[in-house]
């Protein structure tokens, strides 16, 4: 799989560059506009999301400029929705769903695991799924029960899904782009607490591949390999470390499913260390899952065990104790202390 | 490079002075206004990026200021006048309504029975026109008789659901405010709701046993449960915060339509146990649609279990009107699964109450479920993070201003001579006392210890806890100051 190795590298090749800053919110709206306008097919669907454009406005403007055959306000019914979704598929849509919340997806469970997943291999390769199912994910924003979680391991461990996320806004626009274009079911994951984190996106640009993972700091000592929200934690975090003389390699995987375990590969090569970081508990974690394969792959290169940083195999906590529970930068660099320390 | 050395050196990382205290302050700081002393400049960026990307309108009211270390010691006092109000309005429940329901019951059954057949036929689909609205009190405050629902209640008892309806909106606004001085991460305003709250909750006995949503605080006040109890989730101290047990109302559940089986659930336990209370859940219109409604229908129809379904159609699903969710009136779906369905006026207290009695003694005397649905209105936002002007026109709010349940029933009260000034000075004075409670124990409210993030995640202990827990506490320990006793050091190997 090939690896990007910066945002913009590619967007000489196709003429004048339209770069434009925008936060991540702004970067999805546009590239479900950009999907909207290139394909009449594409739909979307989901709670709040017409009027209202959705408690966090990502398809905010869309159904005043699509109208309400391609925005649709659903019934408050995430199993319907999904359903739904998989028979307007099956009628040759291209539906965009949105999750309100993650800790709502769970009625869905069932048509996306066992319908949604597993239908074009029924129907031996005959039919197609391109169904996205948005989910804001993750903690960090102080809210109540059921809007902090992070549940990608639980997609990610499904075979027929592709799991993504992105960390910032120009993966935002062109993941989403790819993620509708993609003939396969894909859970997008957005990183809600970083949804108005601005960057530059380059619309003209040609995107790296949908899956493959981007070294988005170059660095010797230890390797930090990260998505979604996580991301620019460890980017802070490599920050911190370069001011005690240490140099941190950071790597947004993007996707959890496939992983881009090439990418990841070379760098924990060059650095011989690695740790991994999500919000997600560590325990049967996507962190897991690279801990295996990475030492299967590197284990002469490795001086010390992969290291995981994450979740506690416990409830996500109520808001006030959300600082403490979330790895922050001395989490992860403690790791990184313990990982140097063999 | 030792162990010893890294330890050192991700402490004065954190804290920048090593010291214990210090790391707890660099954790809070973010969320209090200004105060940034002892954090580091990633930590204070962090937290600031988190603040803006709460949902819609909270962008810019961030997260709740924690608590100053100050209050946080003294301890959560709790007036006596609140409680003991709350007893005397437990107290105004006299023997005589219960009875006087009872012997209703049975005639009661029939006539609830005749009133979805007759509403059957009903042909609006708009959710209003052409269906049965059951009214004892005119939004003018004119008493009126309903054929099926009869209702007599003492002066004392209608002076009693004014007053419950008032501390109950007094005990909600103040909370709304709370958010907005940030105390509170949100908060789910009754506004509007109060009599199909308060006329609901006040139908049940103790032994009945109540699934809410997130808003039915009505509900909670009427089963004595102490109202700031309900704040802890919305502050983000705790997930629930109250017992369920000790006033059988469960916790608050936030995913939409779950409780419903879990109502069914327990009222066929009632059955089975060969007992006569009554089982009552909440939710909304927008709940109609999830399955697990429809579920909890057919299982509480199939086992004919003792509960009511009380949906109270607020007209809004956040941004979604009713219709969105139904082509016939909410209440007509419950013929189809073979049991009474009535359409109430949500806001009239003494038509709720008179409803939910004789739903409730229905269920007890085995005649199974039934839907009652509360036509109401949610005359605020959805929470606090939410904007209402992006999907509705203020004309119709000021529509339902004009039904008011409280404004009605007081216009009833002095009209007839049932109350003076002298009560409604009392309730007034009450309800002062109440906001004063709310604001008190808000303040004084303590934070949660960090490693309850380890505390009753199972019943009967788990190693992956117990380990998880002892790495964490030795973690923190290492930002200790050490010249401090240890933190959380010492408890971290005790099993759970
Ligand atoms: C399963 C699930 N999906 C989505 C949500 C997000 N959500 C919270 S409240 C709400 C609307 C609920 O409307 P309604 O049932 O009418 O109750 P109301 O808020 O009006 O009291 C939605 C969609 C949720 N909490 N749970
Ligand atoms: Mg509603």
């Amino acid at each position: 799989m090939a690896a990007a190795t910066s945002t913009a590298s590619a967007s000489a090749a196709s003429g004048t560059p339209d770069v434009r800053k925008m936060p991540i919110a702004k970067a999805l709206n546009e590239a479900l506009r950009s999907s909207m306008e290139n394909d009449p097919k594409v739909l979307v669907m989901g709670e709040d999301v017409g009027k209202l454009g959705g408690v966090f406005r990502i398809t905010d403007g869309l159904q005043k400029d699509f109208g309400e055959q391609r925005v649709i306000d659903t019934p408050l019914a995430e199993s319907g929705i999904v359903g739904s979704a998989i028979g307007l598929a099956l009628r040759g849509y291209r539906p965009v769903v949105e999750i309100q919340f993650d800790g709502f997806v769970f009625p869905a469970y069932d048509q996306i695991v066992t319908q949604l997943a597993k239908m074009h291999a029924r129907a031996l390769g005959k039919i197609k799924l391109p169904v996205v199912i948005r989910i804001p994910y993750a903690g960090g924003i102080g809210a109540v029960e059921h809007h902090s979680e992070s549940p990608e391991a639980l997609f990610a461990h499904v075979a027929g899904l592709k799991c993504v996320s992105p960390s910032n806004a120009s993966d935002a626009y062109w993941m989403m782009r790819q993620a509708v274009e993609s003939d396969d079911p894909v859970i997008f994951f957005e990183p809600k607490r970083r949804y108005w984190d601005k960057g530059e996106v380059d619309v003209t640009a040609i995107p790296a591949p949908l899956h493959a993972a981007r070294v988005v700091r170059q660095g010797g000592d230890c390797t930090l390999a990260a998505y979604g929200p996580m991301v620019k934690t460890c980017l802070e975090a490599a920050s911190a470390a370069e001011e005690e003389g240490r140099s941190l390699e950071v790597v947004d995987l993007r996707s959890m499913s496939p992983i881009d375990f090439d990418t990841l590969q070379k760098s924990v090569e060059r650095t011989g260390r690695l740790v991994v970081v999500h919000e997600a508990p560590v325990f049967l974690g996507t962190g897991s899952e690279v801990a295996a394969r990475i030492t299967e792959r590197c284990f002469y290169h490795l001086e010390a065990p992969v290291l995981r940083v994450g979740g506690f195999h416990a409830p996500y906590p109520p808001a006030r104790l959300e600082d403490e529970y979330l790895p922050g930068l001395d989490r992860v660099l403690d790791a990184v202390d313990r990982a140097l320390a063999y | 490079m030792t162990v010893e050395s890294t330890a050192a050196r991700s402490m004065a990382r954190r804290s920048g002075t090593g010291g214990k205290s210090a790391t707890k302050k660099s954790a809070s700081a973010p969320r209090e206004a200004g105060g940034t002393t002892g954090t580091t400049a990633a930590t204070a960026k962090r937290s600031k990026s988190a603040g803006a990307a709460s949902p819609a309108k909270t962008e810019n009211s961030g997260k709740p200021a924690k608590a100053a270390k100050s209050t946080r010691t003294s301890k959560t006092a709790q007036p006596a006048k609140t409680a003991k109000a709350s007893k005397a309005a437990k107290a105004a429940k006299p023997a005589k309504t219960a009875k006087a329901a009872k012997s209703t019951a049975s005639a009661k059954t029939t006539r609830t029975a005749r009133t979805t057949r007759t509403t059957k036929a009903a042909p609006a689909v708009d959710g209003s026109a052409g269906t049965e609205l059951v009214q004892l009190l005119t939004p003018e405050g004119e008493r009126v008789e309903h054929p099926d629902y009869a209702i007599d209640l003492s002066d004392e008892e209608l002076r009693g659901l004014y007053r419950d309806m008032v501390l109950t909106r007094r005990f909600d606004s103040e909370a709304t405010s709370l958010q907005r001085q940030g105390e509170l991460g949100l908060w789910a305003s009754l506004l509007g709701q109060e009599a199909a709250q308060i006329g609901s909750g006040r139908a049940l006995r103790d032994d009945d046993y109540v699934f809410p949503t997130y808003r039915e605080h009505g509900v909670a006040w009427c089963r004595g449960v102490d109202p700031t109890k309900l704040l802890g989730m919305f502050r983000g101290v705790n997930n629930g915060g109250w017992d369920p047990t000790s006033n059988n109302f469960h916790l608050y559940t936030i995913v939409i339509g779950s409780q419903a089986l879990h109502a069914t659930g327990y009222a066929m336990g009632v059955t089975f146990d060969g007992a006569d209370s009554a089982v009552i859940a909440y939710f909304g219109d927008g709940a109609s649609s999830q399955g697990d409604v429809a579920e909890a229908f057919t299982f509480s129809a199939v086992y004919n279990a003792p509960v009511v379904f009380f949906c109270q159609n607020n007209q809004w699903a956040i941004s979604e009107p009713a219709e969105r969710q139904s082509r016939v009136p909410l209440y007509q779906r419950a013929a189809g699964f073979g049991f009474p369905g009535v359409r109430v006026d949500g806001n009239d207290v003494l038509a709720c109450l008179a409803v939910t009695r004789a739903a409730v003694e229905r269920a007890r005397s085995g005649q199974g479920p039934m839907l009652i649905e509360a036509f109401t209105y949610r005359m605020g936002a959805h929470t606090t993070s939410d904007d209402p002007t992006r999907y509705r026109r203020d004309e119709e709010r000021a529509e339902w201003e004009a039904k008011d349940p409280i404004a009605r029933l007081r216009t009833y009260l002095e009209k007839d001579g049932l109350a003076d000034d002298a009560f409604f000075a009392s309730v007034e004075e009450e309800s002062e006392a109440m906001g004063k409670h709310v604001r008190e124990a808000i303040r004084t409210m303590p934070d949660p210890d960090t490693m309850a993030i380890f505390e009753n995640v199972y019943a009967d202990g788990h190693a992956l806890v117990d380990e998880e827990r002892a790495q964490f506490a030795e973690y923190l320990a290492s930002f200790a100051d050490p010249d401090e006793p240890a933190h959380s050091a010492a408890s971290a190997g005790e099993g759970r």
